[in-house]
């Protein structure tokens, strides 16, 4: 599933998910949320969150296994939808999250595990291993109208053009060009060492949580439109 | 104050004294007033350049008259009037009927940066100064205008997000880099010389304002939306 660890002002989430690849299915999902609720009751001024998994894989999306196990095609696309509701859960989970967040990204991340890295605020890489593949085009899946503006939120012109109609796994390099990571380092622990740094870093500022998540999601103001989470506003300068 | 000059074909906006340049009600009234006669005496080839004199640009809204009020429910309520008193300067600046230029030659902090950032080109000094969103470190969430702005202005999802979640405090060379900025020059008189070519090459072409204000709308829908601002067809 998940682990969350605190170390100091950091809460450090450890995908794990379903096997190797860190599948996601509703199970796995509802952990996640649940851990981020625990860092949201716990936070102060100061916390931040890093998210890491170690191996091969960061998540490579569905598990289409536990999707595919049932007696008709009805079925399976019924958990297929439920994954998917499950996962828009854990993005406005991350989205409201109050306080900086940042994903150390080790290895492979494909399909709805594209999603869960672009949901920090700051994403690292490695950049001898892994690749981000938004799959979805090759698998003749449409990708959800919610999700586009997803994707939107994060990047655009060419770069959103060959994260979602070209199928490419595009290494960190190149998401570093295409403005889709932030930084990249050798070796899983280069790239978490750098991650937890960085959420040091961003701590370090002391922002109100509360604030902080209300601008972040004004960053994401089309997905959040869609969903209805409305943006509170907050006008009392803390000077 | 602020004060408007005309030279030749150009409007000079600027921000006298060497003080913050900060906007209260007084402020923007003023603003708006001579941003209606800049669009009065508009003929074709008329441009404007906003620009202030000193340390800053604008460092955003007058936070110290809002804390006057003497309570915290005060300082918001303040706070909240020149939110929207400050929305139909920005609804002037996007309808203008002519090229506009902010000749940032100091800080441009919140609502200061917004100002910038409603003009059709910004040049910026190299060697001082700072773009910046201090909400973020002050506790203050984005106007809905402010982030309309942000959002169809600036492509770059993460420049977006450096200013607005970062709090980043950035300079004239990395502001140029990332597309913030038109260009940045090494000095405050480079930078106004810049502005007063840029500005008369834009005038040069004659565009027919009406028009030139309408495209520049349909740049920017969501803003116009939002600022009220109907769109019109020719």
């Amino acid at each position: 599933m998940c682990s969350l660890e605190k170390r100091g002002n950091l809460f450090i989430l450890t995908l794990t998910g379903k096997n190797v690849e860190h599948r996601l299915n509703p199970e796995v999902l509802s952990s996640i949320i649940s851990a981020l609720s625990r860092a949201k009751a716990e936070s102060t001024r100061g916390s931040a969150l890093v998210t890491v998994s170690h191996g091969k894989f960061f998540c490579n999306g569905f598990d289409l296994d536990w999707v595919n196990a049932t007696g008709s095609k009805q079925e399976a696309q019924q958990r297929f939808d439920y994954s998917l509701d499950c996962l828009t859960q854990l993005v406005q989970a991350f989205i409201s999250l109050p306080m900086p967040t940042v994903a150390a990204i080790n290895g492979h991340a494909a399909a709805a595990g594209v999603v869960i890295p672009l949901c920090h605020d700051y994403v690292v890489m490695r950049r001898d291993r892994g690749v981000l593949y938004v799959n979805d085009l090759e698998m003749g899946l449409k990708i959800p109208e919610l999700y586009m503006a997803f994707f939107r939120a994060k990047t655009s012109g060419w770069a959103l053009r060959d994260l979602v109609l070209r199928g490419l796994k595009i290494k960190g390099e190149e998401l570093l060009k295409m403005g889709i990571v932030d930084a990249v380092y050798d070796g899983e622990e280069g790239v978490i060492n750098a991650g937890m740094k960085m959420a040091d870093d961003l701590a370090r500022r002391k922002w109100d949580g509360v604030v902080y998540a209300e601008i972040r999601k004004g960053l994401y103001s089309e997905f959040c439109g869609m969903l209805g989470i409305a943006s509170k506003a907050i006008g009392t300068p803390k000077l | 104050m602020c004060t408007l000059e005309k030279r030749g074909n150009l409007f000079i906006l600027t921000f006298t004294g060497e003080d913050q340049h900060r906007f209260n009600p007084n402020v923007i009234g003023s603003l708006l007033s001579l941003l209606s006669q800049v669009k009065a005496e508009a003929t074709r080839g008329s441009a404007l350049i906003t620009q202030a004199q000193g340390k800053f640009f604008s460092n955003g809204f007058d936070l110290d008259w809002a804390q006057a009020a003497g309570s915290e429910q005060g300082a918001a309520e303040r706070l909240r009037q020149m939110v929207d008193l400050f929305k139909p300067v920005i609804a002037a600046l996007l309808s203008l009927p002519m090229p506009t230029v902010a000749a940032i030659t100091g800080h441009a902090a919140a609502g200061g940066f917004v100002l910038a950032l409603s003009h059709d080109y910004l040049i910026m000094r190299k060697d001082r100064g700072v773009l910046y969103m201090s909400e973020v470190d002050i506790a203050l969430t984005i106007p809905d205008y402010f982030n309309a702005l942000f959002r169809e202005k600036i492509g770059d999802a993460s420049v977006r997000r450096d200013f607005l979640l970062r709090g980043l405090k950035m300079k004239g060379d990395e502001a140029e880099k990332r597309g913030v900025v038109e260009a940045a020059y090494g000095g405050e008189a480079e930078v106004r010389q810049a502005s007063v070519r840029l500005a008369e090459n834009l005038g040069r072409r004659k565009w027919h304002g009406e028009v030139y204000a309408e495209i520049r709308k349909g740049l920017y829908p969501q803003l116009s939306a939002i600022l009220g601002l109907t769109h019109k067809a020719y």
